[in-house]
């Protein structure tokens, strides 16, 4: 292709300033000495001190990482499985049944997944604290999992297991040393999706979680509905930069993986 | 023995946790509010027998929904939001995807990884961040101010002005990235070909490029659209009092009024609206599948 024509250069510059601009702002006054963040008053990193000292926000922040460890763990597993007997399962009684309720919490709305949950747990008698909120958050990011992992088992020779199998594998040990190793890279970004939705779930949450456990954004949410704070413009901007951080190292990895691709490709034709 | 286990597992987890609660949201809808007062246990006696399980229930909330005018509105207006933001969307999208496709090669990457990143930073943060630009002493309103634009401040924040440039911010790369796979598929010489064949440019983009990339405007669209109507997070930082939103209205009447059987005739009305679209879009997905192979 050619350069790009005015329009089209127009048209991203616009959008691209869209999308960053709001965030290049927030970090910008996360640095401001005033405790309005509307006026600047000069450079200063208090407000980081302040939110180090902000033991509810940190408290929150622990129950977040644990629940997105432990979320994003189960529902791997549990999304991978899922993919594999979609894709491999063949005919059983209730299939349909079965894939409808993986990708039904998809488009489900959060309210709808927040409240019936909240309902179930309340009928079980189960007390709502981390425990709930990782049950809750394991259900819909294990049908992120698996749609993920599903498009990577579809593309897959089969013939590869068949091969495996054939040469005296169990079946346990050709998922393990064929399959695994190949769908590998869509499970890692099946665990970093559940562990991203996980981290960021405000709705789900506020209805699973009890008084014993407050996630990170529930603790943002009700501090913002009182209006903007400069504490909470330094805790978006870590978020951000740690976000960041692991985008851009992961699709650098991912670069490289397939320059290395691309270039034992042409030896193997060289030769 | 082990197949099964595969199987089990994860059906035993989808139906515990996702049909059955969403059974016992249908049953408390169709409960008289008396009955499904916390705490709520389901109330079912095999020896009374189904019959009187049934006769227990009915449809007093879904009345009570079309009796109250506050209902009606929540839906209608939650729906006109969803339609309106969606347009505008896509608007915003098109271009940029377009834009995108016709960038050399090797920016592609890049350009892709800027419309991922801010999908990967928290939803909420990328709402509060308009708050402090909206506001009236806010950024936006101090540049339109410095420019000469205006002399009063605009009141931004709080409307469903708000509400729309939020929902267009945080949903842009769900538009952005169907439209842009359909686009940097479509063939260039079928452009060149009309060009050659008479159309001027305009109206090769109107009769080629736009109907070749419509399984990707449909998607985005959908990717748009059905988060967008049961929205909560957006109308109640960035909405007024006048924003009327149906997920804004079930929160409410869960965690303000407490109650509960009105508030799971809510969820059981928005899905049944939301149904015809994610059906829609179950179906544009598969022919894309189909037409992919």
């Amino acid at each position: 292709m050619t350069r790009l024509s005015w329009f089209n250069t127009v048209s991203l510059t616009l959008g691209f300033a869209f999308l960053y601009i709001p965030m290049v702002i927030l970090i910008i006054f996360s640095f401001n000495e005033s405790k309005l963040v509307t006026v600047w008053a000069g450079f200063s990193v208090k407000w980081y001190g302040e939110l180090l000292q902000n033991e509810a926000f940190l408290n929150a922040a622990w129950v977040t990482l644990k629940v997105a460890v432990m979320s994003s763990t189960i529902a791997t597993v549990l999304g991978t499985m899922a993919a594999y007997v979609l894709v491999r399962g063949g005919r059983f009684l209730g299939r349909t049944l079965f894939s409808g309720m993986i990708y039904a919490p998809l488009v489900m709305p959060e309210v709808i997944t927040g409240l019936s949950l909240l309902l179930l747990f309340i009928g079980i008698g189960l007390d709502r604290g981390v425990m709930t909120i990782v049950l809750a958050h394991t259900t819909f990011s294990m049908c992120y999992v698996s749609v993920v992992v599903s498009s990577r088992l579809v593309t897959f020779d089969r013939s590869l297991e068949e091969a495996a199998l054939d040469l005296g594998c169990s079946a346990a040990e050709a998922f393990r040393l064929v399959t695994l190793p190949i769908i590998a890279p869509a499970v890692i970004s099946g665990w970093l999706l559940a562990f991203t939705l996980s981290l960021d779930d405000l709705v789900i949450a506020s209805f699973t979680s009890g008084p014993a456990a407050t996630t990170l954004p529930i603790k943002i949410f009700s501090a913002v509905r009182l209006g903007v704070s400069p504490e909470i413009n330094a805790l978006s901007t870590i978020m951000i930069a740690i976000v960041t951080v692991g985008v851009v190292t992961a699709s650098l990895v991912t670069k490289r993986q397939l320059v290395r691709q691309r270039r034992d490709e042409q030896n193997a034709e060289r030769s | 023995m082990r197949r099964f286990i595969l199987i089990a597992i994860p059906y035993a987890w989808l139906l515990a946790l996702f049909l059955v609660p969403f059974a016992i949201v249908f049953k408390i809808s169709l409960s008289d509010a008396a009955v499904a007062r916390p705490p709520y246990m389901p109330q079912f006696d095999w020896v009374t027998g189904i019959g009187a399980f049934l006769a227990e229930l009915d449809f007093e909330n879904f009345t009570w929904l079309t009796e109250d005018d506050l209902y009606w509105k929540a839906y209608l207006s939650s729906l006109r939001i969803a339609v309106v933001s969606t347009i505008l969307t896509l608007l915003v999208g098109y271009p940029m995807a377009y834009g995108m496709a016709r960038a050399p090669s090797e920016w592609r990457p890049t350009l892709m990884m800027l419309v991922i990143l801010p999908f990967w930073t928290s939803f909420l943060i990328r709402v509060y961040a308009w708050m402090g630009i909206l506001s009236n002493e806010g950024l936006l309103n101090q540049f339109l101010i410095w420019a000469g634009l205006i002399d009063t401040p605009l009141t931004i924040l709080n409307t469903n002005t708000a509400v729309y440039i939020g929902i267009v911010y945080t949903y842009l790369p769900f538009m952005i990235l169907p439209i842009y796979s359909a686009l940097e598929r479509l063939d260039g010489s079928l452009i060149e070909a009309a060009e050659d064949l008479g159309c001027s440019r305009m109206e090769a983009f109107w009769l080629v490029t736009i109907p070749l990339s419509r399984a990707g405007i449909i998607a985005g669209c959908f990717l748009v659209f059905i988060p967008t109507l049961g929205e909560f997070v957006i109308p109640s930082l960035l909405g007024g009092s006048d924003t009327l939103m149906i997920g804004k209205v079930l929160w409410e009447e869960f965690f303000s009024n407490r109650d509960w059987p009105v508030a799971s005739a809510v969820a059981v009305v928005l899905l049944l609206i939301l149904i015809v679209p994610i059906v829609l879009f179950q179906r544009n997905q598969q022919k894309q599948q189909e037409a992919d192979q």
